[in-house]
């Protein structure tokens, strides 16, 4: 029995290498994908500082767009942040923004001191939205297309790279479509 | 002509990598003196040919040599020479040769002055330190050449990720990787441990300074790095909890519990499986780590350089050394007998109660860190830890620790006497319950508060042998020099070090439950109130750099009218390849520093600007600079110089064979 015992650590390492080969099988741009070529779920939020309007489905439609998830706590976000904004002023893609378990002040705040690169910004605050999109962690980008569904999920800070040779291409394509 | 110098040096390098992995085995076997010398002359010599490759790849990075692939994709030749040379490590192919070099120094180092370890152990070590140097070089010569070129070479390079170009993060690799590596030392001594089938007290005593030093790097590159994410990324946060900052705590927790339980094999001859475990466990976490940074399984934000290919090349390496490793454990160690039980009141108990909780800490950062990866693959549901779950078991976890660590280095050996060690830290009792007072009359939050009545406790209960020492009644205030200087460097050590763990730990508490925070939108010439001072915004201007442009926002600080400073805090935008980042203004001080960052501009000319007080966040990274001070004075000790103890330990093996 403490002989078996002294197997334990072994075990255990082992079974850790299991998941680490697993991890390592998957693209951690393509995981989760069962929501890819699916209309994006039902979404009604509240749009901060904007009680006249609602941030929903119908804003996805027509256009081929980027929903990026973000949050005033999430410092990825920071880092990706001048990427949107230059986006938004080439006006290279719509972005929606979804605020993902934020404060409306540190949200405020953080637009504020940041600039804002969204078209329209849906507070989530209760993370309910973000489950049923399957959001992992932020920041996480959707892109829709013209019917409103979902075509890619990309995971992480978009970056110059990400955008030019991932997202950039597909979102062309995407506007191509009929 | 340069970089194929330097790679020829990393291929010879790897050659006798190769020979010290299994010559000097041999020796040992065959109990030749000769074969097992062989072992000394190798690690030396590779580390020779690793500081010419490194010195190489150096080179091209500072005349810029752009027909140098790795030159050409990360460095420019407008970037100052500190970052052209920082560059080195500041991507992946120069990290792992980094990580090689500071290997091959510390087998370099324990061949030098490892003379007088028996001969046998030392033929051992440098065998399983020469075998983890053979994967790494294979890793980088055949996955990630830092050498190769480029045909036809560019005009210019593509530049840098300027979030590295920076003094905290040019100097926080090379500290981290000192820690992370040194622990391959308390690894390669395990293992060898375990092939000899023994372990003596004189075996903790050789391993013990190699743990510590690599304690103190380690303590000192994750001091830096939290340091640099304070300045550099501009919301005065300082620890996130993302995966990358886990796994470079995770061996420092391991590490420490190390430290700690090494001593008890050393002075009670007790501990030596698990001891011999922890020191697997921690090298193995430091692999974990450098896996996870460069495989991407978990998404982080320091993900600078992701590569599943040479993911699955550092998972074979994780699993030729762990797995080996506690293969080789699971086979041998029931060789290893315990010579000494213990009462539950003694000092070794306490550093058990130590382990128990480092180990817990460990554990529970390790689940946080990869329960998304776990639950993903397991349940196929996603879930994350964020900081508050980490915040739930690390602060309770970590104050429970603090108010034993006070407690363990005045018991005594064997068996201690409670009553009379509690009515020694008396005067620690009165601290805390000043502390208490004070926290109560300050309002503060109760998490706060239980915060810092336990560092108070800590803070003055660690001072407690040298207190006594300074303030024995009836003797003269001139012998006081002496009597403190007589005590043992190591007294001193663990005293220091215990005091920073306090230090720091109040500088948490304060900070996080006391900053205050304004954002405004100014206009220059207006101004803000932040902690009773009067921030103004006398201007902004656009600024050139060296290789970026900036928007220099420059601040008066008065309080109550009179100028006490001035703040400059910059927005840079590095044209290559075309970023910004924020360079915060801070007024660092011991009781309070003052944040001041620069936000967008606004139509009108007015900007936003956020401005932070965040009351004793110095002493956060202060008190880890105390813990480095207290690692460094017990290194001092005469009794951990690795020479010293060898006729000691033979006089103890006679004695009570193991």
């Amino acid at each position: 029995m403490k002989r078996a015992l002294l197997f334990l650590p072994l075990a255990i390492f082992l079974g850790l290498v299991g998941y680490f080969a697993i991890g390592l099988t998957r693209n951690p741009s393509e995981i989760r994908s069962v929501l890819i070529d699916k209309p994006l779920p039902a979404i009604d939020l509240p749009v901060p500082d904007r009680p006249d309007i609602r941030f929903d489905n119908a804003q996805f439609k027509g256009k081929v767009s980027l929903l990026n998830i973000f949050a005033s706590w999430c410092i990825a976000c920071r880092v990706e942040h001048p990427v949107l904004l230059r986006l938004a002023t080439e006006k290279a893609v719509p972005i929606h923004g979804l605020a993902w378990k934020d404060k409306p002040e540190e949200l405020k705040a953080w637009i504020a001191e940041l600039g804002d690169p969204y078209t329209l910004i849906g507070d989530d605050a209760k993370g309910r939205t973000a489950i049923d999109l399957g959001v992992t962690g932020a920041p996480e980008t959707f892109v829709i297309d013209r019917k409103g569904k979902i075509r890619y999920k990309f995971v992480g800070p978009i970056d110059d790279y990400a955008w030019e040779n991932t997202l950039k291409p597909l979102v062309r394509t995407l506007e191509a479509e009929p | 002509m340069i970089a194929e110098i330097g790679h020829f040096c990393l291929i010879l390098a790897f050659v006798l990598s190769l020979v010290q992995s299994t010559v000097p085995h041999v020796g040992a076997s065959q109990r030749s003196l000769a074969l097992m010398g062989v072992g000394r002359t190798a690690a030396i010599a590779q580390l020779v040919f690793l500081l010419a490759a490194f010195g190489c790849l150096a080179l091209v990075f500072a005349v810029s040599d752009f027909s140098v692939s790795l030159v050409a994709n990360n460095s420019h030749s407008d970037k100052p020479m500190i970052y052209k040379l920082s560059g080195v490590w500041g991507n992946h192919e120069g990290s792992m040769l980094l990580w090689v070099l500071i290997l091959g120094v510390f087998g370099g180092a324990v061949a030098i002055f490892g003379r007088n370890l028996p001969p046998s152990l030392l033929a051992r070590t440098l065998a399983v330190q020469g075998l983890i140097g053979a994967m790494f070089i294979a890793f980088i010569l055949f996955t990630s050449n830092p050498f190769e070129r480029l045909d036809p070479s560019p005009v210019n390079g593509s530049g840098l990720n300027p979030l590295l170009q920076d003094p905290g993060l040019a100097t926080h690799p090379p500290f981290l990787y000192m820690g992370y590596v040194g622990f391959s030392i308390a690894f390669s001594f395990a293992i060898a441990a375990l092939i000899e089938g023994k372990v003596e007290p004189a075996w903790a005593r050789w391993v013990r300074p190699w743990t510590l030093a690599a304690w103190c790097f380690l303590t000192m590159g994750i001091m830096l790095g939290s340091a640099w994410a304070y300045y550099e990324l501009g919301w005065g946060g300082w620890w996130f909890w993302d995966p990358v900052e886990n796994v470079s705590l995770m061996p420092w927790l391991a590490g420490t519990a190390l430290i700690h339980s090494a001593i008890v094999v050393e002075k009670r001859d007790a501990l030596k499986r698990w001891t011999i475990l922890l020191a697997i466990l921690t090298f193995s976490l430091s692999l974990i780590g450098t896996f996870l940074v460069r495989s991407g399984v978990v998404t982080s934000v320091h993900s600078f350089a992701v590569d599943p290919e040479r993911g699955v090349f550092i998972l074979g390496i994780l699993i030729a050394t762990t797995g080996g490793a506690l293969t080789l454990y699971a086979l041998r160690a029931s060789d290893l007998k315990m010579a000494n039980l213990f009462s539950p009141v003694s000092r070794e108990a306490s550093l058990v109660l130590n382990n128990v909780f480092l180990v817990s800490i460990t554990g529970g950062v390790f689940l946080g860190t990869f329960i998304s990866l776990i639950a993903r693959e397991t349940f196929g549901t996603d879930v994350s830890a964020g900081a508050p779950v980490f915040n739930f078991f690390f602060v309770p976890m970590m104050l429970g620790l603090m108010v034993f660590m006070a407690l363990g280095p005045i018991l005594a050996w064997k068996r201690g006497n409670l009553r009379a060690a509690l009515y020694r830290l008396r005067a620690a009792g009165v601290a805390a319950a000043g502390a208490g007072a004070s926290a109560i009359v300050m309002q503060q939050e109760p998490w706060s508060a239980l915060a810092l009545v336990i560092s108070a406790w800590l803070l003055v209960g660690s001072m407690t042998t040298i207190l006594e020492k300074a303030l024995a009644p009836g003797r003269s205030a001139e012998g006081l020099w002496a009597r403190l200087s007589n005590l043992p460097r190591a007294t001193w050590g663990t005293s220091v070090a215990h005091a920073g763990i306090a230090i720091t730990a109040i500088g948490i508490a304060v900070s996080a439950h006391n900053s205050a925070e304004t954002v405004a939108k100014l206009k220059p010439g207006q101004s803000l109130e932040i902690a009773g001072y009067e921030l103004k915004l006398l201007s902004v201007d656009d600024e050139q750099g060296p290789n970026y442009t900036s928007k220099a926002a420059r601040f008066e600080l008065r309080r109550d009218g009179v100028l006490v400073d001035r703040i400059l805090s910059e927005k840079r935008t590095y044209p290559n390849p075309g970023s910004e980042t924020t360079e915060a203004g801070i007024r660092p001080g011991l009781i309070g520093t003052l944040y001041v960052s620069l936000g967008r501009p606004y139509e009108d000319g007015s900007w936003a600007v956020r401005a932070y007080n965040h009351p004793l966040i110095m002493w956060i990274w202060g008190g880890c600079l105390i813990m480095v001070l207290g690692g460094t004075l017990s290194l001092s000790d005469r009794r951990l110089r690795v020479g010293a103890p060898i006729r000691a330990s033979r006089a103890q093996t006679a004695a009570r064979p193991a």
